[in-house]
Parts: structure tokens; C-alpha cells; sequence
């Protein structure tokens, strides 16, 4: 327990967290979790608070997660979905921000397929935002979220705090804003990061830009990781050439039993969700349930969100 | 005495005449007359230009002035006004408007306009291929005829290497030049800024510096198959700076020239997404940026040109890989070049040299120095007093400018073309 | 009364703290009905979670065996989100016990405006519904901005508005209440 530094209106990345800001949602959130295990899984905090979830990109999971975290904060959640087709026809982001302004939120929840997209919003918006993903670049709450998972099964590997940690992030961490996310956030809490995957799909000169280490082959990135985490991979990136089939990739980059043998002896891996079976992650690994905290990772997304939202509008958030 | 001007001890600085001295010039008729120890003629207006540095009108052989078709992002008018501010008397303007000046009547078009209502001379440069399509070649010896100066499909890459050897052999005939926006089009794929580390920090798809010097690469061979006139505009990378390097210690007619926010500016302005960063070539990093300081130290780089893409706010004001390319550079070209003059990288005289009489020797132009006899295309400056760039306070349509809140020294003080006062700072 | 510093006055040192205690444990115990099992202990965080504890050890003496103990936490049930600033430290719940029908003991450490108290009772009724709710507290200090009074009150103290009453750890283990005055 301490004064925490928690003096942000916006959530836009984790590049911009400081240990003691990351301790304090995740805190938040420990607590928080407490509330959604009640027969009234509500608390008053945000009440006559306006949340809008604002989603350029279909993602039911995540929507759902901030509207439920919302709710159970008592705030007012209406779901705005912008389909991207009409919105390169119609509507910029400059308008819409004008009609958000109109509509006089407290804390507005983005989406967006462009990097980018939220540190536009947030420069001319009164608002608090949430960056719920934007492009390749962040996404936060998933991060946070990945961030308590962790420290909920620091006991069981072993390890007082993140400073000895080894996190492997496997796959597409190229067009991985999850894998940035994560990558920053356990770079600011002490934690070894590495990124595995085929060339092609890893940030350029990620080691100089995320301070991780990069390898190739699957086998020697999970040699002594504490945790693994599979990314999802777009199916779309095979037809432009970054990998040749899913046969291929799941034969040399799948997460198997036999590949985890190599990492530590009480590894435990982790998925964003939602899962590509037989292509990133055998699901003889998702199912395992000594060592896949795939469901934990979902409920304590709903309470880091709840978190984020109580920490921002602490702040004063709209007007 | 009507028409006659006594510029009165100014610092003179003429690098084709390798002039660096105080002196005065006389002016009359919208020619130079005199440059030296002068004898005005009886009642002739004096200028006094005591602690001003005088020189030839700046060419700037890199300018997008939007008419016709995209008047809301600039006009002639317009565009040559920014151009007199920035004490630029001649414009070289690229032909990616609508239409197209792939054709002799949209040059005409231009001349016209700019006759009538420009504050500074344009020269049009003429497409290389009809409609920027990268097709057909259009009719250089007609378009040359209408009064273009140059070719270019700028903004696009000639990616096609078979026409690109078609258009090197075709306008030597006419002795004509051809400028090359330098961009592998497959290489760049997507790319929104320049693939480095920041590029992978914000999570925006990266444009590999190879880009650029593969297509560089490609084109010296055809120069040297064809033996065409070849220049690289806004030359961004090491690379390409070397390979152009060679041709010309081989003696192959190549020149290329460098955007100032390319030599002033890295990646690094990205950050926060700033869409007024954003232009292509892009913003490179501080290993590049290097490399064009020394190939403009080395005398390589020969040409300093603006690349001045005005856009409207509408296209700047959205997310950052839609955005349009391209900055506002006319009105800091002086300052910002000054700056290599001031980190010790050429000297004053080299550093205008780039501005006038290089690009004015490129496209065969008459200008761009203070010889007697030739137009008075002129530029009084004061070398030191400092000054902040303010987008608000540019003279152009647009005012997407990398360079607003910059400390900058250097200021122009008057612009006179043919003899005629277009630009008085105080005035 | 000791005097440990200009601004700060000792109003019960840590033997006297115990004392109270004490006091307000065979009140609590001659007053609830019936003395049974359905009685819990409900501390308040931070500083009511320690008078609980205390009260319930000595309760526990008392009546010869030891009454349920649980802790509300009640940071997102508050009405000032905005003006206690963006850093409260956050505490965990802890009512692991069915509270439906039982006569709850809710302890405090010091009774003031009453929001506190207004906020555990709705957080208090997010885990059921107790037959009845009595209130605890080590020190009233008046200043109530809310219909909130004490069933059991250890001590009345008079406190002006810049003034801060407060439970502290001197040593390990030994709690005493001081009176600060707050600074201009």
C-alpha cells in the first residue's frame, strides 16, 4: 500500500505508464474483482457517469467487456458501432468527434483501425479516453489485463515480483498491438520479454524499440520462459505473402505440449483470445487447464476495465 | 529616373560569379545593370542595404502549386506569393494537378495564369507519362515548345524500368530532364512513414529507405545505358546520396537535389502522430539525415529544393496513414537552409549556390544570378535576426508546415522580380 | 494530556486505546439480543478494520468464544470520487460470511460527517440483507453532516473543522488517536 502517481484523463498506451501507474490499476482491480463474484455484482461508483464505446472494428469480446465493466461501475454505457466501410465514405474522425462532443460523455471507449486514431480524439476531446486498440500500435487494457493474470501466478512460478521474469510472446507481433502493449508494460515492471516468431512478422528492429529479445525459432524462445503467450494470427496476412500456409506456420511457430517442454517447469500460457486452434495454439495447450490461464485472462479483464474507468474518472474525466 | 534602383551597400553574394564582397547593384528596366563600385544616375531611388546580405532570387526547382484543379489546396496566385515571402523569385511547378499537365494547352494554361496573376516567375515542369499513369509517354518536344522546363511524374514513381529507359532516350533528343520521384512501389507497400524504430514504436507500417535507392540503383543504370539528363528529386537516404555519387564521378549527367525538412528533421517529428510530419519520401532517421548533410558537404547533393505540397486542413486532419503527403516549405526554405551554413556544413556562398544558380543551370533557365544583362530577380536578406516560424503568419493558401514554433534565423527583407518589389517584409 | 509536537495532541495513548476498547466491548455485549451466533463484526478499512479486530479479540474473551469478523472496503460506494483526488489507496472487501439475517456490528474507528458510514451501509447491502445494523465507533467527534448517530460511542471528543482526529500505529501493534490541527 502507497499514494499511487494516477493523474492521467487518458488511458492511451501503456508507453506512457510509470510502475507505480501500472500498480495502481492493477490494485484497483484485485479489489475490483471482488464485485463481479456477488449476487449484485454492481457498486455505485460512476453513477450519472456517460460511457461511450465507440468500436470501428468488430470486436464483441472487448465491447462487451468495457459495456460490463461499465455497467457494474453503475455508468450509463451506449454502444456506438461504426462499421469502416462507411466511414471511409461518410463521416471523418474530425465529425465524429464533433458529435461525441455534442453528446457530453465522461469517458469514451475507442476502437480504431489506425494507429493513431485515439491521440487525435484525445487532443481535441473533453472527454476521458480509453484506447480499447487503435491499429497496430496499443491496447492498454488487454495488457493490464495480461499484467494481473501474470501476477495472480507469480507464487506459482516462483518469483516475488517481475524482475526475474521471462515472458515469451509468440507469433504475429508485427501486426501485434497486443504484443506492444505487453511488451512496454513488462519492460516497466522489470520483466525479460522476448518475441518469437518468422522474421517477417516481427516489429522492425524490435530489440531497439521495445528493449526485448528476438528470436526465430520457437524452440529456443521458449527455453526457461515463465510465461507464453500465443497471438492470435490474421489469417488474412498468408494471401499477402508474410507466411505461405497455416500448415507450414503451425509446423515450425504452433505452440505444442512437446514445444513447452523447454520452458519453465510451471509455465503457464496465455492467449488474447479469441483462439485460432491448430494455428497459433494446439488445443491440447488451450484446454490444459494446469497451464493455460486463457478464461482468468477474460475475468480479469472485465476488472482491470472496471479499474481503468474508476482511476480516470477519479481524475475528472468530462467536466 | 523611372525603372532604375540603387541597391546600396549590401553584402553581395553570388555564387556563379564567385562574388562575396560589399558592393552595390544597379537595377533599371527590370535588368541588372551594374554590380560593384556604381555610379547612379541622376535622382535614381537608392535603397540603402547596409548590413543586409544581397543575392540572386531563389530558384526553387520543387513546387506544387495546386492549379489547376486543387485551388482549395492553393493557387498560382497564391502559391507565388508564399514564394516571394520566402524570397523565392522562381518556381519550377510540378505537373501532378487536374488535369494533368501532360499536355501543351495545360501549360499554356499555367503560363498564362501565372502571367497574369503570379507574384513570381513559374516554370511548369511537364509529365512524364500521360496522366501520371506510367503508360505513355506524352509529347516532350510540344510541351518544351509551350514553355516546360523539365519532366516528371513526381508523386509517383516511372516504376516501369522499360519506359523509364524509353523517357531517358526520348528526351535527350531535346536535351530535356528527367526528375524521378525515386520510390519502389512494391517495396513501399503501405507505408505511412519511414520503417525505423520509431515506425515500430507507433505501430505505423514503415517505408524502407530501400525503397528509394533500389529505384535509384535501377535508374543510374539506364542513365548510363541512354545517356539521358537524370535527377533524383528529394533525395532521403545514404544510400541513394551514394549511388549518385558514383554516377557522377563516372561523368554520367546526374544530379539530385534535398528537401530542407529532410536534412533539418528526423522520424522522431512523427511522434504523436503529427500528420504535418508527413510527406513522401518520409522523415527519415538521424543515420540519414547525416548522410544527405555530407553529400551536401561533398557536394553531391547540388540542389536544395522545397517540395512545397500545400494541402488543405481537411486532409491533414485524420488519421495519420490517410493523411495526405506533403509540407508547406517556401516561406522557411532561407532560414532552415541558413542552418547548414550556421552547423558548418557549406559555407554561405555554396549554401545559396543550391537555391539559385544550380537549379537555374538544371533547367536551362536564365536566372539565378547577379550577372549584368540577366533578369533582376533579387533577394535582400538579414543573415542573423532570428525568428519563429508561425503557420498562422505563412502568405500561402495552406499552412502545413513541419516547421511551426521552430527558432529560426534568417529573414528576408525584400524580393524583387525584374526589377519589381513582390515581397517587403517591413512594408 | 501530552503534548508531542506543536500541531499534534495525544488524546489516547495506546494503553487508554485498549481501555476503550474495552469499555465499548461489554456495551456492545450487554447490548446485543440475543448474545448469540448471529452476531458478526464489520470493520470498516483502514482504521475500523483495526478497532474491529481488537474489539472482536476482546469480545471474544468476554463471551468465550470468538464472533465472525469481515471488512468492507468502501472506496467505489464513496460520494467524492472527484474531490479526494485520483490516488486513493484501494483495500480488498473481505465478507466471506452470509450476512442475510444477521445482526451486524459495523466498527469504525472515528465517527465525523457521517459519509463514511452512509457508504458502508450501501455496500454493506450489495452482500444481503442483515436483520440489523448497529454502529461502533472508538471516537465521535461531532461535525455530522448526515442523520448518523453511534450505538456505542468509546469516547466524545469536540473537534473544530481544521482539526483531523486519527487512529495511528506508534509501535507494533500499539494504536493511539491524535488530534491534529491542519495547516492554514
Amino acid at each position: 500500500m502507497g499514494t499511487h502517481l494516477w493523474n492521467r484523463k487518458h488511458l492511451l498506451g501503456m508507453a506512457d505508464l510509470s510502475r507505480e501507474e501500472i500498480h495502481a490499476i492493477l490494485e484497483a482491480a484485485a479489489s475490483l474483482r471482488e464485485v463481479n463474484r456477488r449476487d449484485i455484482k454492481k457498486v455505485p461508483t460512476l453513477r450519472g457517469k456517460t460511457v461511450i464505446n465507440l468500436f470501428y472494428e468488430n470486436s464483441t469480446r472487448t465491447r462487451t467487456s468495457f459495456e460490463l465493466a461499465g455497467k457494474r461501475m453503475s455508468a450509463d454505457v451506449i454502444n456506438m458501432s461504426v462499421a469502416s466501410s462507411s466511414v471511409k465514405k461518410g463521416e471523418t474522425l474530425y465529425d465524429t468527434l464533433a458529435t461525441l462532443q455534442a453528446m457530453n460523455p465522461d469517458l469514451v471507449v475507442i476502437r480504431h483501425p489506425e494507429s493513431g486514431a485515439q491521440e487525435f480524439l484525445a487532443r481535441h476531446l473533453d472527454a476521458s479516453l480509453v484506447n480499447a486498440g487503435d491499429g497496430r500500435h496499443e491496447h492498454p487494457t488487454q495488457a493490464l489485463l495480461d499484467l494481473l493474470t501474470i501476477h495472480d501466478n507469480l507464487p506459482l512460478l516462483e518469483q516475488e515480483d517481475f524482475s526475474s521474469l521471462i515472458v515469451a510472446v509468440c507469433g504475429d507481433s508485427l501486426h501485434s498491438r497486443v504484443a506492444r502493449s505487453i511488451a512496454l508494460g513488462l519492460k516497466t515492471l522489470g520483466a525479460e520479454v522476448r518475441f518469437v516468431g518468422p522474421p517477417g512478422l516481427l516489429p522492425f528492429r524490435a530489440e531497439e524499440a521495445f528493449g526485448v529479445r528476438v528470436f526465430h525459432r520457437l524452440e529456443q524462445g521458449l527455453e526457461g520462459a515463465h510465461v507464453v503467450m500465443a497471438l492470435r494470427l490474421q489469417l488474412e496476412r498468408m494471401s499477402v505473402g508474410f507466411i505461405p500456409s497455416v500448415r507450414e506456420y503451425f509446423a515450425f511457430w504452433g505452440l505444442t505440449k512437446a514445444r513447452l517442454a523447454v520452458a519453465a517447469p510451471n509455465a503457464i500460457v496465455m492467449h488474447p483470445g479469441p483462439i485460432n486452434r491448430g494455428v497459433e495454439i494446439a488445443s491440447e495447450v488451450a484446454d490444459d487447464r494446469e497451464r493455460s490461464v486463457i478464461l482468468d485472462q477474460v475475468a480479469n479483464g472485465l476488472a482491470v476495465r472496471m479499474a481503468v474507468m474508476y482511476r480516470l474518472c477519479g481524475v475528472g474525466g468530462g467536466r | 529616373m523611372s525603372g532604375f534602383l540603387w541597391i546600396r551597400g549590401a553584402r553581395v553574394v553570388d555564387p556563379a560569379n564567385g562574388l562575396d564582397a560589399t558592393a552595390d547593384l544597379l537595377v533599371g528596366d527590370g535588368i541588372i545593370r551594374e554590380v560593384g563600385r556604381c555610379d547612379a544616375p541622376l535622382g535614381c531611388p537608392v535603397l540603402d542595404a547596409d548590413g543586409l546580405v544581397l543575392a540572386p532570387g531563389l530558384v526553387d526547382m520543387h513546387v506544387h502549386l495546386r492549379e489547376p484543379g486543387f485551388e482549395y489546396k492553393e493557387t498560382i496566385a497564391g502559391g507565388t506569393r508564399a514564394a516571394a515571402a520566402g524570397g523565392v523569385t522562381t518556381v519550377a511547378a510540378m505537373p501532378n494537378t487536374r488535369p494533368v499537365n501532360d499536355d501543351p494547352s495545360v501549360t499554356g494554361y499555367i503560363l498564362q495564369k501565372a502571367r497574369s496573376e503570379g507574384w513570381v516567375n513559374v516554370a511548369p515542369i511537364g509529365a512524364v507519362t500521360r496522366g501520371l499513369e506510367g503508360r505513355e509517354l506524352t509529347e516532350m518536344g510540344l510541351q518544351i515548345r509551350a514553355g516546360c522546363v523539365a519532366f516528371s511524374d513526381d508523386g509517383r514513381p516511372v516504376a516501369d524500368s522499360g519506359l523509364m529507359r524509353r523517357a531517358l532516350e526520348y528526351a535527350s533528343t531535346f536535351g530535356a530532364l528527367i526528375i524521378q520521384h525515386a520510390e519502389d512501389p512494391a517495396l513501399a507497400g503501405h507505408g505511412c512513414m519511414h520503417e525505423g524504430v520509431i515506425s515500430s514504436r507507433l505501430g505505423l507500417p514503415g517505408l524502407p529507405s530501400e525503397a528509394e535507392s533500389v529505384m535509384v540503383d535501377r535508374d543510374l543504370r539506364l542513365v548510363a545505358l541512354t545517356g539521358g539528363r537524370y535527377h533524383v528529386a528529394h533525395i532521403s537516404t545514404g544510400q541513394a546520396v551514394e549511388a549518385v555519387g558514383r554516377a557522377r564521378a563516372m561523368g554520367l549527367s546526374v544530379s539530385c537535389e534535398v528537401a530542407p525538412h529532410h536534412f533539418a528533421l528526423t522520424d522522431e517529428a512523427v511522434l504523436g502522430y503529427d500528420t504535418d510530419a508527413k510527406m513522401s519520401p518520409p522523415l527519415r532517421g538521424h543515420e540519414e539525415r547525416h548522410a544527405l548533410l555530407e553529400g551536401l558537404a561533398r557536394g553531391i547533393i547540388t540542389v536544395i529544393a522545397t517540395d512545397h505540397a500545400p494541402h488543405d486542413p481537411d486532409s491533414k486532419r485524420v488519421e495519420f496513414c490517410q493523411a495526405s503527403n506533403g509540407v508547406v516549405g517556401l516561406e522557411t526554405l532561407l532560414p532552415v537552409s541558413l542552418e547548414l551554413v550556421r552547423d558548418g556544413v557549406m559555407g554561405l556562398s555554396a549554401c545559396l549556390a543550391a537555391m539559385t544558380v544550380a537549379p537555374a543551370r538544371l533547367l536551362g533557365l536564365n536566372r539565378g544570378a547577379l550577372t549584368p544583362g540577366m533578369p533582376a530577380d533579387l533577394l535582400l536578406f538579414d543573415l542573423d535576426a532570428p525568428w519563429v516560424v508561425d503557420a498562422a503568419r505563412l502568405h500561402g493558401t495552406s499552412r502545413n508546415t513541419c516547421f511551426h514554433g521552430r527558432r529560426v534565423r534568417g529573414r528576408v527583407k525584400k524580393t524583387f522580380v525584374a526589377g519589381r518589389l513582390v515581397h517587403d517584409d517591413d512594408g | 494530556m501530552s503534548v508531542t509536537n506543536a500541531r499534534e495532541e495525544l488524546l489516547l495513548p495506546a494503553e487508554e486505546t485498549l481501555t476503550v476498547i474495552r469499555q465499548l466491548a461489554e456495551r456492545i455485549r450487554e447490548g446485543i439480543d440475543p448474545p448469540e451466533k448471529r452476531v458478526v463484526v464489520v470493520g470498516i478499512r483502514r482504521g475500523g478494520a483495526v478497532v474491529a479486530r481488537l474489539l472482536r479479540d476482546t469480545l471474544a474473551s468476554l463471551l468465550g468464544r470468538e464472533l465472525p469478523i469481515g471488512f468492507l472496503d468502501i472506496t467505489f460506494y464513496r460520494d467524492d470520487l472527484r474531490t479526494i483526488g485520483p490516488n486513493p489507496v484501494v483495500g480488498a472487501t473481505d465478507l466471506t460470511m452470509q450476512i442475510d439475517n444477521r445482526c451486524i456490528i459495523l466498527v469504525d474507528d472515528v465517527l465525523f460527517t457521517g459519509r463514511t458510514i452512509r457508504a458502508a451501509l450501501n455496500a454493506l447491502f450489495d452482500y444481503g440483507r442483515p436483520e440489523s445494523v448497529r454502529l461502533a465507533v472508538l471516537v465521535d467527534r461531532g461535525g455530522r453532516q448526515l442523520p448518523i448517530q453511534p450505538d456505542f460511542a468509546g469516547r466524545v471528543v469536540e473537534a473544530g473543522n481544521r482539526e483531523s482526529i486519527k487512529l495511528v500505529e506508534r509501535e507494533r501493534g500499539e494504536w493511539v488517536v491524535v488530534r491534529r490541527r491542519l495547516a492554514e
